[in-house]
């Protein structure tokens, strides 16, 4: 036994010779299809939805969301989540169509450019100042239309962000203090599809002893199942968890321990005291701020004392190179220049809506969507084929 | 490798305790198959190995059990991880991560291992369990043989010097069952893992196993070598039976030792009267159903099948998982999609589609008991189930205990229905959808997690379920079981039935569904060791 651990340690290390010269290939030809750094897709899409929130320009707007998409289709990989795009677009939609509608019922009427009249519900005094229906016009509906795009556009953005990056392996980059958090999220987010599933199942099996399904009775007859369930479960996992090891702890000093614990407490406690300091106008004002950052600042110190008491290694880490800095670079500076945009031509980034006018591009906002779509081409294609599609259904 | 000295383990909850002065040494290198009745403390022994129990259960545990040195009394289950690999009976709940390469390397990653080591193990995992093009796939798409393949290569990377499988192969058709125990047996063979392994359908095991460990029930072991310990206790695989009827010594434990020394035996049958061949049902069905489609999104289940249910019938329903058998049964019921097909239900006023009917009233055409009874049941006792029962079906105040006792005698009243035994779970659920009087009932998967003796029960009740005149379907992946219940097998394959026939035609006919017996003496027609033992009675009788 102590002899196959043994050769298995010596291939390891000529494995690994082969392995990094793989890498040196691998820098040499970024091209050759691979994930890329979930934070740097998440870098692009935080810029993209940042220039969205500083312009109403619907051809802006359209502009960064076909771009968005663009990337998206180029890049995605074909797990469930790179699937989801189409929703958040049917999302966007929704929410344009809600914005319209809303504007239709409690319209406020101003503009010239009455398209038609709805009857006019009239409101006791209370009310005054809401309007319901009435003369319906261009600009009002305009407005809505601009300002839902532009909400749109920045969950579009958000969404293609969670299509292209794993939202698990986003999960596996936090730093090691933070490990046991993330663990039962990722934990979370298993169990919760496992729960829509039990209580599918038990719902129908409720109707083999003829309940209809409705009503509180039938409300008791599904979730103390599925709660017996998911505890049975939860359990079973938690002695997988534990059995494979999790939860080992380097040989730390008992000492050590204790002043970890003791930092991260008087951390917490100091940030509880700052807020309150902060809050409260009558206390000293060392008591606000400073005590806030100190407090912080102790913690922080006692949490990453605390992650090197975990000892654990990754497997195939999502590593930062050029191409994750292309993409997150790109975000950034769409952001940026349509910042620059807005402080050169304010008037053309938020058209007016009264006077009726076209909206216009300026080049700056051109060159903003031509630089949030250069990870189409950027970042490296994903790694496709490795999943049978009828995987998922 | 495995040391218990002593080991009593009590839980504060049971009176007596589940394991008493247990001696146990497992050898380097061997393959240890823990037997018993349900609740007699398989998985208690089994949980003892790294320290589950008691660390994990509660109870308390005196005596000490060592594992490659290490005691459990200091070592908690986190530190055991590089020394024993534990895989539960169902995968799924086991994963913590959501594909298959990431669910290899969990294990490595607490040890901390080095990057490059655990990239070098994953790729040997696969490779060694034949899950190579699954290494991208989500965990939940994967069939039950792959799951559980993938749970013990999850294991395997952090290279444990023991191996230990609760029921490995409970929920697998036999074919994924085959797979999983090759894999454990290469372990066993190419890397001198010792494997510690429960399991309820010796059949599938005992011929690979150094040692059987048999608990008793009442908290001892009786452990050695697998044919010394079968010959003496009174659970015992068809061949084992087979072996003592035929008077071989020692038992035989695999279908090659059996047919090896058979030869005498297939000449004493060979004058003997084959098993009565199943008159071909007469007169109307209860239950018709045609061209039956059931659809989910991206997939046909059941793809346009016919079928024709009996009263005093037993129909077994088999085929690999994701064939199409649950949806079936779940469309006939009329609780479950159906996008095409009729199904008529031929009662004494007429025949009527249980789906047109409002659920409650279903239920008194069809009665179906799910994959798993529990989800029938919410309520906090036995008889407050019952109660219920006989209000759901307007059925006489006591109707479900009355069906319950006949089942199952003596179940305490006050008890939960959570905290009964496999078996009695299924009874309560059966008796539950019994208060109705459906004359067509349907079992899915019933006898999953059931020992020896309660399946032996259970055929008792579904034989008396035939006697009163209904039209029973089970669809199972036991294929002993069937030899011993079913009169008429349906084959399922991707939706369509690819065999329908009686019991004997569809078994002999295909080395995948055929029973031990069948497979020891054939080509000549029998499928159970009772027919065997009748055929040579009679033979002696005329002799």
């Amino acid at each position: 036994m102590t002899d196959r651990v043994a050769t298995g340690q010596r291939v390891a290390e000529s494995e690994t010779q082969a392995w990094a010269a793989g890498r040196r290939a691998s820098a040499r030809y970024p091209r050759l299809p691979r994930g890329l750094h979930p934070v740097a897709w998440w870098l692009w899409a935080l810029g993209l939805a940042t220039a969205a929130s500083h312009t109403t320009n619907p051809l802006a707007l359209a502009m960064l969301i076909a771009g968005a998409a663009l990337v998206v289709v180029r890049r995605r990989g074909d797990a469930p989540w790179a699937l989801a795009f189409r929703m958040y677009l049917v999302l966007g939609a929704v929410i344009v169509a809600m914005r319209i509608v809303f504007r239709l019922v409690f319209g406020g009427g101003q503009g010239d450019h009455v398209l038609f009249q709805l009857p006019e519900i009239p409101l006791p005094a209370v009310a005054a100042g809401i309007r319901l229906f009435g003369p319906v016009a261009v600009e009002q509906l305009l407005g809505g239309f601009y300002d839902g795009l532009r909400l749109a556009a920045m969950l579009i953005c958000l969404g293609a962000a969670n299509a292209l990056a794993n939202p698990r392996r986003l999960l596996k980059a936090v730093p090691g203090a933070l490990y046991a958090v993330s663990t039962a999220v990722v934990v979370a987010l298993s169990v919760a599809p496992q729960l829509v599933e039990s209580v599918l199942r038990v719902r129908r099996a409720r109707r083999l002893r003829g309940a209809t399904g409705r009503g509180l009775r039938a409300l008791r007859g599904v979730a103390l199942p599925v709660l017996a369930d998911a505890l049975d479960r939860s359990l079973a996992l938690a002695a997988a968890m534990d059995s494979r090891g999790y939860g080992r702890t380097a040989a730390v000093p008992a000492g050590q321990r204790a002043l970890t614990g003791g930092l991260v407490l008087a951390g917490l406690l100091g940030v509880c005291v700052g807020t309150y300091g902060l809050l409260d106008v009558s206390v000293p004002g060392y008591l606000g701020l400073p005590m806030l950052f100190i407090g912080l600042s102790t913690a922080v110190v006692g949490m990453l004392s605390g992650g090197r008491q975990v000892r654990r290694s990754r497997y195939r880490p999502d590593r930062w190179r050029v191409a994750e800095l292309a993409v997150a670079g790109c975000g950034v500076a769409t952001a940026a220049v349509t910042m620059l945009a807005g402080s050169v031509d304010p008037v053309l980034l938020y058209p007016p809506v009264s006077p009726l006018t076209w909206p216009e591009l300026t080049p700056l906002m051109v060159l903003a969507v031509v630089v949030a779509v250069a990870p189409a081409w950027l970042a490296p294609p994903p790694n496709r084929g490795n999943i049978r599609p009828e995987a998922y259904r | 490798m495995i040391e218990f000295d002593r080991v009593t383990v009590h839980y504060a909850d049971s009176r007596e305790p589940s394991l008493r002065e247990v001696n146990l040494r497992v050898a380097e290198g061997e393959l240890c198959l823990v037997a018993g009745r349900t609740g007699a403390g398989k998985s208690t022994l089994l949980r003892a190995i790294n320290g589950l129990v008691p660390y994990f259960t509660g109870g308390t545990l005196h005596g000490t059990v060592t594992v490659h040195g290490r005691d459990t009394r200091t070592h908690p289950p986190r530190d055991l991880a590089d020394v024993v690999g534990v895989v539960g009976q169902d995968p799924l709940a086991g994963f913590v991560t959501d594909t298959v390469e990431e669910e290899l390397a969990y294990g490595m990653e607490q040890l901390a291992l080095p990057a490059a080591v655990m990239r070098k193990r994953v790729e040997e995992t696969l490779d060694l369990l034949g899950i190579a093009e699954l290494r991208d796939r989500p965990l939940r798409t994967l069939s039950g043989g792959q799951q559980q393949r993938v749970a013990i290569g999850a294991v395997l990377t952090s290279h444990p010097q023991v191996l230990v499988l609760d029921e490995p192969t409970s929920a697998l058709d036999p074919t994924a069952a085959e797979d999983v125990l090759a894999a454990v047996t290469r372990l066993v063979h190419d890397l001198g893992v010792t494997v510690v392994v429960a399991e309820h359908r010796l059949e599938r095991v005992v011929q690979y196993a150094d040692r059987l460990v048999y608990l008793a029930g009442d908290g001892t072991v009786v452990d050695g070598e697998p044919a010394a310990v079968l010959a003496g206790i009174d659970i015992a695989p068809p061949l084992v039976e087979l072996g003592r009827v035929a008077g071989w010594t020692p038992l035989p434990l695999s279908v090659r030792d059996a047919r090896r020394r058979a030869a005498d035996l297939r000449r004493r049958l060979v004058d003997a009267v084959p098993p009565p061949a199943v008159s071909s049902p007469h007169g109307a069905a209860a239950l018709t159903a045609r061209r039956i489609v059931v659809r989910y999104p991206g997939t046909v289940a059941v793809a346009g099948v016919d079928v024709d249910l009996h009263p005093g019938r037993i129909v077994a329903l088999m085929g690999r998982n994701g064939s199409g058998k649950s949806s079936l049964l779940w469309a006939l019921q009329g609780s479950g999609p159906r996008q095409g097909g009729t199904v008529t239900v031929t009662g004494p006023d007429g025949g009527t589609d249980p789906k047109m009917l409002p659920a409650g009233r279903a239920r008194r055409q069809v009665g179906l008991v799910p994959q798993s009874p529990g989800d029938l049941l919410y309520l906090e006792t036995v008889d407050a189930e019952c109660v219920q029962a006989d209000r759901e079906s307007e059925a006489p105040a006591g109707t479900c205990r009355a069906l319950l006792d006949q089942l199952v005698p003596g179940l305490p009243a006050d008890q939960h229905p959570r905290d009964l035994s496999e078996g009695q779970r299924l009874a309560l659920a059966l008796a539950v959808q019994l208060t109705a009087a459906p004359p067509v009932v349907l079992l899915d998967e019933p006898t999953r997690g059931l020992d020896y003796l309660a399946k032996r029960q259970f055929t008792a009740i579904v034989r008396r379920l035939a006697g009163e005149g209904r039209a029973v379907v089970v669809a199972t992946h036991d294929v002993e079981l069937v030899a011993g219940l079913a009169e008429r097998v349906i084959v399922m394959a991707q939706g369509e039935i690819v065999a329908d026939g009686t019991a004997a035609e569809v078994m002999l006919a295909s080395p995948a569904f055929a029973p031990q017996v069948a497979k020891v003496l054939a080509p000549q027609p029998w499928l159970t060791v009772a027919q065997v033992t009748t055929a040579l009675t009679s033979v002696g009788e005329r002799a």
